[in-house]
């Protein structure tokens, strides 16, 4: 059982009866996200779980107006509705696109990091699975090393590509990177982003039911190992320079994380200890940036 | 008015700092870049209070154009050749969308191999996205175009192209009247559409449909675009009133008992204008026939001028492979069931921006007249 602390004012922007899997974390950052951001929004969401969640026509599962964009072009049309609002004198209403990894690590990044390059006064939330799962969980640039898709049934012989530190290196105002096993962490980022002007991005990190492999009622607590053993730092990047570190590693085993998932199940012990080889190197390099 | 000295696509800015865009998302490329150039000028200056979105793309500056047009601001953006070609799958999208953009396309030759040259492949190849298309054959004209086009696009809520020829029209210097701002805002009325993206209405754009819902949508879009063509009517009998400058869907020139019509659109039009004289002089009864609107494809118009016409002799500067010509295709298709249609002759003349004078195409004329015509377009230089 996990204690959130924060509550979040519940204005059923985002309402059940919705299209998600039963247990879907991504459904509770929506929630979370929504709530926080408040009425005053519009959202853009490019083919993804997403746009099954947000609802076909003529149902909706949010109260305010989405627009539902084509996979690559999420940043670019989000920035088309802000710059149209300002001219109109309405730029108290927050434009939030909330797109998928592949929709943002893969084919929407050219129009991302123009965004983030031009610093367009817009939200930018990748609700972070680690694949084409909507399509049937295929491997994205955010699969991480030798995890199965069906596109990788060997496991993906690559890295996982860091876009958290990418968009930091764009020197947006806010970066930051957030889980749905840590609400209070994740509804107080969307709430400092939502008071900050200029290009914010926060990547969420989704386990997925049925593309990770995970029990129904275990995608928090799945969530809360990633950040435990270091494998999903939670942190903020203020400028491109000023990073806080928020949840990091708890000295726990990558094995604890990674034995509660389908997608891992057929890693031999060695290919285990280079995965904590290689989160272990990572966590000295990046721990550096903490200390300044 | 004022009277400038001005190249075609400067002739177009000027026609967008009349019609006052708030949002114009921009990607530059040869040889459209001097539309842009001129706007962020006019932007500089203080002549247009638009915003200007450099992006990284012409997909994503189409992605916006879409998005600001339906949060409910008029938008312009221009491209040409590759840049239409990336646009694509955007401009299904902003058809299907019924955003009323205003692009600029100026005609050239598409890659591989690389060119720069004067050829309508580029727009003609996205006939079948949703836009309505105008072809203009001089700076005065694409600058009046301009402005219809948003008179249209903002009636029936469809995107609409408007197009000129690289260089040969872009980059060519003509003498340009200009309007005062005073005659657009008359003709334009402010965009202030009922229906967009605002929390006080809250409505949703894009979301998954239904088949049922899917089909209604493309019939409703197919009634749009069947509106269009009095609405192009209207837009150039009304800019007529106010200027003195109309042009038509189409235009017959001297086709009175003509035994021949050359149909053709864009710069070669003028071409064509001086060899019909040429003709006419020298005893040929040659006519012409432009044709300014593309889509919706004016096929009334183009069946009753064209009914009891001995011959017609289609010049397409662009080319389709395996289909040939895409106005020889469009006429043969138009003209089809008509029980006095005429014998057509579908030239591939001028393609790639090879030069076609107009004593080349008198003598494509006399050539036709004595020949039956080939079922398929025929290479000609």
């Amino acid at each position: 059982m996990i204690n959130v602390a924060l509550q979040i004012a519940e204005e059923k922007i985002f309402c059940s009866g919705h299209h998600a899997c039963p247990g879907c974390n991504e459904a509770l950052a929506f929630r979370y996200i929504m709530n926080t951001l408040g009425k005053d929004t519009i959202a853009v969401v490019p083919p993804s779980c997403g746009a099954i969640i947000s609802g076909p026509q003529p149902l909706s599962s949010m109260r305010i107006p989405v627009y539902q964009t084509t996979l690559e072009a999420s940043a670019a049309s989000a920035a088309g509705i802000k710059r149209a609002l300002k001219a109109q004198g309405k730029d108290h209403v927050q434009v939030v696109a909330i797109a998928g990894d592949g929709g943002t690590y893969d084919i929407g990044f050219q129009a991302l990091s123009s965004a983030a390059e031009r610093n367009e006064d817009i939200i930018y939330i990748c609700m972070d699975n680690e694949g084409y799962m909507n399509t049937g969980a295929q491997k994205s640039s955010s699969t991480p090393y030798l995890a199965y898709t069906t596109s990788t049934p060997g496991g993906k012989p690559t890295a996982k590509k860091n876009v958290a530190e990418i968009m930091a290196a764009h020197r947006i105002p806010y970066m930051a990177t957030a889980t749905t096993g840590y609400l209070d962490d994740l509804a107080n980022k969307v709430r400092k982003a939502k008071e900050i002007k200029g290009m914010r991005f926060i990547v969420i990190l989704v386990p997925c039911l049925d593309g990770w492999g995970v029990a129904d009622n275990e995608g928090a607590k799945v969530s809360r190992l990633a950040v435990q053993t270091g494998f999903f730092p939670l942190y903020e990047v203020e400028n491109g320079t000023k990073y806080t570190l928020n949840h990091g590693s708890e000295g726990i085993p990558v094995a604890a994380y990674i034995n509660r998932q389908k997608r891992f199940r057929h890693l031999a012990p060695e290919q285990v200890e280079s995965i904590q080889q290689r989160v272990d190197a990572d966590w000295e390099i990046f721990k550096t940036k903490f200390n300044s | 008015m004022t009277r400038m000295l001005l190249n075609g696509n400067h002739a177009a800015a000027h026609g967008v700092r009349l019609a006052h865009p708030k949002v114009v998302p921009v990607y530059p490329i040869t040889p459209q870049t001097p539309i842009l150039e001129k706007i962020s000028e006019f932007q500089l200056q203080g002549l247009m209070d638009a915003d200007l979105m450099t992006m990284e793309s012409e997909h994503s500056a189409m992605a916006a154009c879409i998005t600001a047009s339906l949060t409910g601001v008029r938008v312009f953006t221009a491209t040409a050749s590759q840049g239409l070609m990336l646009m694509h799958e955007m401009l299904h999208y902003a058809s299907g969308a019924q955003a009323p953009i205003v692009m600029f396309n100026v005609n050239r030759t598409i890659g591989s191999p690389w060119g720069f040259w004067p050829d309508q492949t580029d727009s003609l190849s996205q006939r079948d996205t949703g836009w309505i298309q105008l072809y203009s054959e001089s700076a005065q004209e694409s600058l009046d175009t301009v402005l219809q086009a948003y008179r249209v696009a903002e009636k029936v809520l469809l995107p609409v192209m408007v197009m000129h020829e690289a260089f040969y029209v872009s980059h060519a210097l003509e003498v340009v009247d200009i309007p005062e701002q005073e005659i657009a805002d008359a003709y334009l009325p402010p965009f202030n559409p009922p229906h967009r993206l605002d929390p006080e209405i809250g409505e949703s754009w894009g979301n998954v449909v239904d088949q049922d819902m899917y089909y209604r949508h493309r019939e409703t879009l197919g009634k749009s675009m069947e509106a269009a063509l009095e609405t192009v009517v209207e837009a150039d009998r009304r800019w007529q009133e106010l200027t003195g400058r109309g042009y038509g869907i189409t235009e017959s020139y001297r086709c009175d008992g003509a035994e021949l019509i050359i149909v053709t659109m864009g710069s070669m039009v003028g071409t064509a204008r001086e060899a019909v004289d040429q003709l006419r002089n020298q005893g040929v009864p040659a006519g012409l026939l432009k044709i300014k609107l593309f889509r919706p494809f004016p096929l009334d118009q183009v069946r009753q001028i064209l009914a009891g016409v001995p011959k017609v002799m289609v010049l397409d500067r662009n080319f389709a492979p395996g289909t040939g010509g895409f106005l020889h295709h469009e006429l043969k298709s138009a003209l089809y069931g008509l029980a006095d249609g005429p014998a057509m002759h579908g030239y591939l003349a001028g393609v790639g921006g090879t030069n076609v004078s107009s004593d080349k195409i008198a003598g494509l004329a006399r050539e036709a007249m004595d020949q039956d015509p080939a079922a398929r377009s025929v290479w000609k230089g």
